[in-house]
């Protein structure tokens, strides 16, 4: 299959250097200046642990071509992994959300060979109705996950950082570790795509035939891939955990699949900051919606069609192209 | 053989011919439309509602012809406009449109119809049991696997007999020399996501019927068709419908035994298909990729 959109080429990101120092020292002092743009620290959270799980997905997604329905699985266990951790059988929040992450990303492992069995438009559907299991046995499982009502009951303590100084989460303690596991998660990604096994991401992205006749093992490196973005998607769904101190059967439905996904098409899947765009729109326009109107679905819905028909390319892709011309 | 696995055996029947009939629309409209027709859904619970406002006009036989055609009409209307505009990019643009589409679908209808569940009524003749004995036998259940056989022959005639229906089948195969060939296969791509709307439209009344209207219903029968088309394989329609009676089968079967995995048991069959024979029952080999 052709590539769709024209490609922003694989190098890209790496020009704006000046930019990313600038999104760090935005996102340090965020709490700072939040409150004087009608902000806070919990939506701050929540547009950093959707943008991670975007971009987490989008390595599949925007840079080895993978549509992936289903991540949204992946989620929801870190979610689940973290909330029975510490309802159970810890009070380390660290612990927990390795926890959670390994749960996510070793599931995420474990399917991946399966998943990439075929591509494309099946690819897609092999991989909600994959996740659509875990949405069932959350439901079904009442006596671990708490059924439709979802898991309740754990709380975040502090972190002991060194004797006798903790770190105390709050929301704006939170929203710092949020922040920390945010820049561990971009790094990681980062390091990969700049690596020889990102270029060969983007290869299979660009014309999988040719990379299988030249000796590539094309499933392995999109189940790598897809592994990859599964412990990203995982923690991400573990730190959401912490944020509402709950866990829903939700947070493993393939609505929140699709909601990631067309957070990385809306930002702009070929771009790396792509998906953290989308996830600041996406979260502030939610937020807002549903305070105004009851149909906020709808509004939802509307991004969704308004950016498929008008934003292919999403806002950075747009951006970009504008700036070139 | 005990009785009840004989009760959850023909459940299983019954349950998997309705999944056929879920997956023959959302298969047609994948196999020539090259979407995944995520507002199926949608229209399913659209079309049992038109239903459920037509019956006290027309009666349920007459809701249960004019409704689909309305959501038909619709379905006209959002192909023309919409999803047109999207054959020429990748099938993930569409999936996300058709996604966004049932969210504001499913709004439009917590709207004018209520967010609480509302009963479809049926004609008394069909809600009482045919035998004390089998007490499972109700004339709906096999009134809706009539049904699902009649849909499903007259789709076969159509597909095989009429000129519309060879048309489908060749662009299913080569849509790019159907095109060489003079034929306007944007007007042939309209026709058939029409047809699979219409179909979704009957499966959505016929699940009312039992289960009840609620704003929600289509997401729960969307996921079965979707395991239906991955099991029997994409791009087969006879694929689709064996692949729905299967997972039917072993989803009753197992409510015998463990029922809290009634609705894991298909995945878990999908799992197993992937593992053995990637293309499903009957899919080609690289269609669709």
């Amino acid at each position: 299959m052709p590539p769709a959109v024209p490609v922003v080429s694989a190098g890209g990101w790496g020009k704006s250097r000046l930019g990313t120092v600038v999104l760090a020292v935005l996102l340090l002092s965020a709490p700072a200046w939040l409150p004087y743009v009608g902000g806070y620290n919990d939506i701050a959270s929540r547009v950093l642990i959707y943008a991670l799980a975007a971009m987490g997905l989008n390595l599949l997604l925007g840079f080895t071509g993978g549509l992936s329905f289903g991540h949204a699985a992946y989620f929801g266990l870190g979610s689940y992994g973290v909330g029975l951790m510490l309802k159970y059988a810890t009070h380390s929040v660290p612990l927990a959300l390795l926890c959670g992450t390994l749960l996510g990303g070793v599931v995420a492992t474990v399917l991946a060979p399966i998943a990439v069995r075929r591509r494309g438009i099946y690819f897609a559907m092999i991989t909600i109705a994959i996740g659509q299991l875990f949405y069932f046995v959350a439901i079904r499982w009442q006596a671990v996950t708490g059924g439709y009502d979802g898991l309740t009951g754990f709380s975040r303590h502090a972190i002991s950082v060194l004797p006798g100084v903790s770190w105390t989460l709050g929301s704006l303690g939170l929203y710092y570790l949020v922040l920390l596991c945010f820049g561990l998660g971009a790094a990681v990604l980062w390091m990969v795509l700049n690596s020889p096994i990102g270029h060969t991401f983007v290869a299979i992205r660009e014309n999988q035939k040719r990379l299988t006749f030249l000796g590539v093992r094309v499933q392995r490196y999109a189940a790598v891939s897809f592994a990859i973005s599964g412990f990203i998607v995982a923690l991400a769904g573990g730190l959401n955990a912490l944020l509402d101190n709950f866990t829903s059967p939700n947070s493993l439905n393939y609505t929140l699949s699709g909601d990631l996904v067309v957070i990385a098409v809306l930002g702009g899947m070929r771009n790396f900051w792509g998906p953290f765009v989308g996830a600041a729109i996406f979260v502030l326009v939610r937020d807002y919606a549903s305070t105004v109107t009851d149909n906020w679905m709808s509004v939802i819905g509307l991004i969704f069609i308004l950016s498929v028909l008008f934003f292919p390319l999403g806002i950075m892709g747009f951006l970009q192209r504008k700036g070139k011309q | 053989m005990n009785l009840v696995l004989v009760f959850n055996l023909f459940n299983g029947l019954i349950t998997g011919a309705f999944y056929a009939l879920l997956a023959l629309g959302l298969a047609l409209i994948l196999g020539l439309n090259n979407t995944i027709n995520f507002a199926q859904g949608a229209f399913m619970a659209l079309a049992a509602y038109f239903a459920y406002t037509l019956a006290p006009y027309l009666g349920f036989w007459g809701a249960l012809f004019v409704a689909p055609v309305l959501a038909g009409v619709l379905g006209l209307a959002v192909e023309m406009v919409l999803i047109r505009r999207l054959y020429k990019r990748d099938p993930l643009y569409s999936l996300l449109l058709t996604f966004g589409l049932a969210m504001i679908m499913q709004d439009a209808i917590r709207t004018i119809w209520g967010a609480t569940g509302v009963p479809l009524a049926i004609p008394s003749a069909l809600g009482h049991p045919l035998s004390q004995t089998y007490f499972f036998l109700t004339g709906y259940r096999l009134f809706v696997v009539a049904v699902a056989l009649v849909g499903t022959a007259v789709l076969f005639g159509v597909l095989r007999f009429t000129r519309l229906g060879i048309r489908i089948r060749a662009g299913n195969a080569d849509l790019e020399t159907v095109s060489a060939l003079g034929v306007n296969i944007y007007l042939l791509r309209t026709a058939n996501f029409v047809i699979g709307i219409v179909f979704a439209g009957v499966a959505g009344i016929l699940a009312a019927g039992q289960l009840g209207l609620d704003p929600t219903m289509g997401d729960g029968l969307l996921m079965p068709a979707f395991v239906a088309i991955v099991v029997g394989g994409v791009g087969s329609l006879l694929g689709s419908l064996l692949g729905g009676l299967l997972i039917g089968v072993a989803s009753g079967v197992t409510t015998a035994y463990f029922p809290a995995a009634s609705e894991a048991v298909i995945y878990l069959i999908m799992g197993v298909m992937l593992v053995v024979r990637p293309r499903g029952l009957m899919g080609q080999e690289g269609l669709l990729e």
